[in-house]
């Protein structure tokens, strides 16, 4: 995966969980909590979602890195890097 | 085979953690002893008609877009879109006691409205208590030392009759404990009721139930109805096999249990001497449904629901006799603002009872009791309220001992026993509890416990 598409992957898993947002208006260093209104009900969904997708395991201590959408493809691109997007 | 865990119960709180649990792929199963889903929100059929039992109307309303409102979140987290519930908001609702009446809407500033021309020297008291409930954090899941709700309330107002007004809806449609509640319970059902509101599907309750178990079933959940938990088999601690009614042995890494806590250790073989220490609830009701000839609205019944009291002082608790005539809940389905009318007219008659008298009667004496109590809790009523007996085409009650036989809960306590398991852990590290007994109050409350549990014990480890 390219890190667009460890953006694009970020951005489904927003969309799955948070379908009203206006996700298309996320910038990559605000704080995702504030620009999309996300709780602690909603980062675990997110953390569920990139297991059940990607087999990833974000443990408790990483949460911080995905507190924006930079550091969330910085923090996931090196354990993506590596995958082919399904066809 | 062993599941990632299997629920106790298709309720609301087990089908919630079930969906939670089914959307990221755990191998989930719920076992039901019953042939119907619901548990105490359930619904039953005769002669055709198809009749909701448990809530008179959902709590905790509100709009679309809202994702932190308790619906926002129970929506968010088992993937529903607001229209997906069909929800019909109420149109007006009424506390009515003796001397005054107060009535309230789901815009909370009517209410505010109201209490301010009926109670306009306990107005200030009521904003300073308004906004400690507002910045209370009802729904931590750490046990406190336990906070009377009726203590605070009178620091806050000096008049009783207010303070008996408030307490009354909030405590039927919620509180496990007798004349008093928890201040965090009585926060939660503050905020569901009044700041929040009513609400009913379109379709009944089973409509959302269905859509339920339609998901469930949809993300791989499994279900097993008829066949109920008899016993769960206990080894060093941990919760090792569920035994099914027709013996079959379960194996699951995790067991959510929603049939109540006391209820949930009684499973547990052997027993855990905590069951000793455990008390079960004693608040439980008989309500009678009515089909009328006519709308509610033309026999002079213009309201969603009343809660009322004939008496000046308000009496929460297990009654002496076999029903309390003299307060009671009447909501009348048709006033909810539905896109089209229901069929027939309904009216649903609730009042406190008594379990013992109840489950001590031979069956015949049942059956008579039932008529006659229903006589009496009406000829209260008719004092107040217009007299609807020539409408009546067709009429059902049920009793403690009915809630008892469905819900599984001892004593048919409604909601449970009065001390809640905030964390729903229970002695043994791989058994939890959702639901009523977990403390989390109302539909939406049940639902967001089994949500919360699922989430706390089983996704998060």
């Amino acid at each position: 995966m390219t890190k667009e598409q460890v953006r694009q992957a970020i951005l489904d898993i927003l969309t799955e969980i948070a379908p009203d947002e206006d996700i298309h208006s996320i910038s990559d260093d605000g704080n995702l909590r504030d620009q999309i209104d996300l709780d602690s009900m909603d980062f675990l969904d997110i953390v569920m979602e990139l297991r059940k997708r990607f087999n990833i395991e974000v443990p408790e201590k990483d949460y911080e890195f995905l507190a924006t959408m930079s550091s969330c493809v910085n923090y996931l691109f090196p354990l993506l890097g590596d995958r082919k997007l399904a066809s | 085979m062993v599941y990632d865990a299997i629920i106790i119960g298709a309720g609301l709180s087990g089908l919630a953690g079930g969906i939670r649990l089914a959307l990221f792929d755990k191998k989930v199963l719920i076992v039901e002893k019953h042939t119907v889903i619901g548990g105490l929100n359930s619904f039953y059929t005769r002669k055709n008609r198809i009749f909701d039992v448990g809530l008179h109307a959902m709590t905790n309303y509100s709009p679309a877009g809202q994702r932190k409102s308790p619906l926002g979140k129970l929506l968010k987290q088992l993937r529903f879109r607001h229209e997906d519930f069909r929800l019909c908001q109420q149109e007006t609702s009424e506390i009515r006691f003796p001397e005054k009446s107060l009535h309230f809407t789901n815009d909370f500033e009517y209410f505010k409205q109201e209490i301010a021309e009926q109670f306009p020297t306990q107005m200030d008291g009521f904003l300073k208590l308004l906004e400690k409930i507002e910045n209370y954090d009802e729904l931590s899941l750490v046990s406190n030392a336990p906070i009377s709700a009726k203590a605070v309330l009178s620091e806050y107002l000096s008049d009783p009759l207010l303070i008996d007004m408030l307490f009354c809806p909030l405590a039927y449609y919620g509180s496990a404990r007798e004349q008093d509640m928890e201040f965090y319970q009585f926060v939660i059902m503050f905020k569901s009721v009044f700041i929040e509101g009513f609400s009913k599907p379109e379709g009944g309750m089973h409509y959302i139930l269905n859509l339920m178990v339609e998901k469930y079933r949809a993300l791989g959940g499994e279900m097993l109805m008829g066949n109920g938990a008899k016993s769960i088999r206990i080894q060093n601690g941990r919760a090792i096999a569920l035994v099914l009614a027709d013996g079959t042995e379960l194996q699951a890494k995790n067991i959510l249990s929603s049939a109540g806590y006391l209820e949930t250790l009684r499973l547990c073989d052997p027993a855990p001497v905590e069951l000793e220490s455990a008390e079960p609830g004693q608040m439980t009701f008989m309500e009678s449904i009515f089909v009328l000839d006519k709308l509610p609205k033309e026999l002079g019944y213009d309201q969603s629901i009343v809660f009322f009291s004939l008496n000046t002082k308000f009496e929460y608790r297990s009654p002496q006799i076999p029903i309390d005539p003299d307060s009671g809940v009447l909501c009348c389905p048709n006033n909810f603002q539905y896109p089209s009318p229901l069929p027939e007219g309904i009216l649903r008659l609730t009042h406190q009872a008594n379990y013992e008298y109840w489950n001590n009667l031979s069956r015949s004496d049942y059956l008579a009791a039932k008529k006659e109590q229903r006589a009496q809790a009406l000829e209260k009523l008719f004092k107040i309220f217009p007299n609807f007996s020539q409408s009546v085409i067709f009429l059902d009650s049920f009793t403690p001992k009915t809630i008892e036989k469905y819900t599984g809960h001892l004593n048919g306590a409604v909601y449970g026993a009065p001390e809640k398991s905030k964390d729903g852990r229970t002695p043994y590290e791989n058994l939890f509890i959702c639901g009523t007994d977990q403390g989390f109050l109302g539909i939406i409350g049940a639902t967001l416990s089994g949500i919360s549990m699922a989430n706390l014990h089983i996704l998060q480890n």
